[in-house]
């Protein structure tokens, strides 16, 4: 993606070496072998253990201004899980392609293969749709693709 | 005995986890993460898990001596379950969660019992069986050994 105009409001979305990864996932042992895939993928790595939380670290909680610093958005990428209780990492997607963080790639992480919920994502914005359990190789890929993606 | 018999054993072991279905790929996935900066991974992870799961078998165990027992709490259980066993590898417990779920749908209270048992007995299994795992590692590193590698050649 270029760097966008003058006048927008989105925030511009840098993906460098070292990108800044909000990874999203209820279950604490996938949380930490995310966070691990990813940390050996040269990413820096912040997680959250529910939508709500994650909507609070991007600043987008219903209760929040718009207190964004800069027009850099301090994440790269956010990777979350489909299934969560209470908000789906599907219902997540939305709301941030919904606001001023909408360039920011959004993966999402799955169990099941259901070709209804990819297609789905795919449509709403979604980078990428992940099968788990996830792999080394996985977020080689992922990282591969997103770097293509914003030169 | 000397860390070469100690090591050897180790390879043995582990590859009898792989043999016997206790673990699969994923296992090795978490291996090969493993490093200098994070040496006990494998160790922590596996930690989590066991952690993990002694909490929903708990949860799992109470939600079905309800009255009236909820098969979406249950199989939401079993999901956390399932997802849990499958990151770090431990096929046995994961595939016995895919049975369990079927009959959570089925709404059949006898054979959800009998698949938490089922489960039960693998996940204690397969603990047992990493536990030893870890131990043997342990002996080798305080001798001064390395652990190696484990290669799929098998």
């Amino acid at each position: 993606m270029d760097g966008g105009g003058g006048c927008s409001k989105d925030m511009t979305v840098e993906f460098g070496d070292e990108p800044h990864v909000l990874a999203v996932d209820d279950n604490l042992t996938d949380r930490k072998l995310v966070e691990k895939l990813l940390k050996s993928s040269s990413c820096r790595v912040t997680t959250a253990e529910n939508g709500l939380r994650a909507l609070e670290y991007l600043g987008l909680a219903n209760d929040q201004r718009n207190a964004m610093d800069g027009t850099v958005s301090k994440v790269n990428l956010i990777i979350t899980d489909y299934c969560m209780p209470g908000m789906t990492g599907f219902e997540l997607l939305k709301k941030i392609k919904e606001s001023v963080l909408k360039e920011v790639p959004v993966v999402i992480m799955s169990s099941e293969y259901s070709p209804t919920r990819i297609s789905q994502c795919l449509k709403e914005g979604a980078q990428m749709f992940m099968l788990k359990p996830l792999k080394q190789s996985d977020v080689k890929q992922l990282k591969r693709h997103l770097m293509k993606c914003s030169s | 005995m000397e860390v070469g018999q100690m090591q050897g054993r180790l390879v043995d072991y582990t590859k009898s986890l792989f043999m016997e279905g206790f673990l699969d790929g994923q296992f090795l996935q978490l291996q090969q993460l493993q490093d200098e900066s994070n040496p006990d991974f494998v160790v922590e992870v596996v930690s989590l898990f066991f952690d993990d799961s002694e909490k929903l078998l708990n949860d799992l165990t109470m939600a079905l001596d309800q009255p009236n027992v909820d098969f979406k709490k249950v199989d939401a259980h079993v999901h956390q379950l399932k997802g849990s066993s499958s990151s770090i590898g431990a096929q046995r417990v994961k595939n016995g969660c895919i049975a369990f779920r079927n009959f959570c749908e089925e709404q059949n209270i006898e054979a959800c019992l009998r698949c938490l048992q089922q489960v039960k007995q693998e996940y204690y299994l397969v603990k047992n069986k990493l536990e030893a795992l870890f131990r043997l590692e342990q002996q080798i590193v305080a001798a001064g050994g390395s652990i190696p590698m484990m290669e799929m050649g098998f």
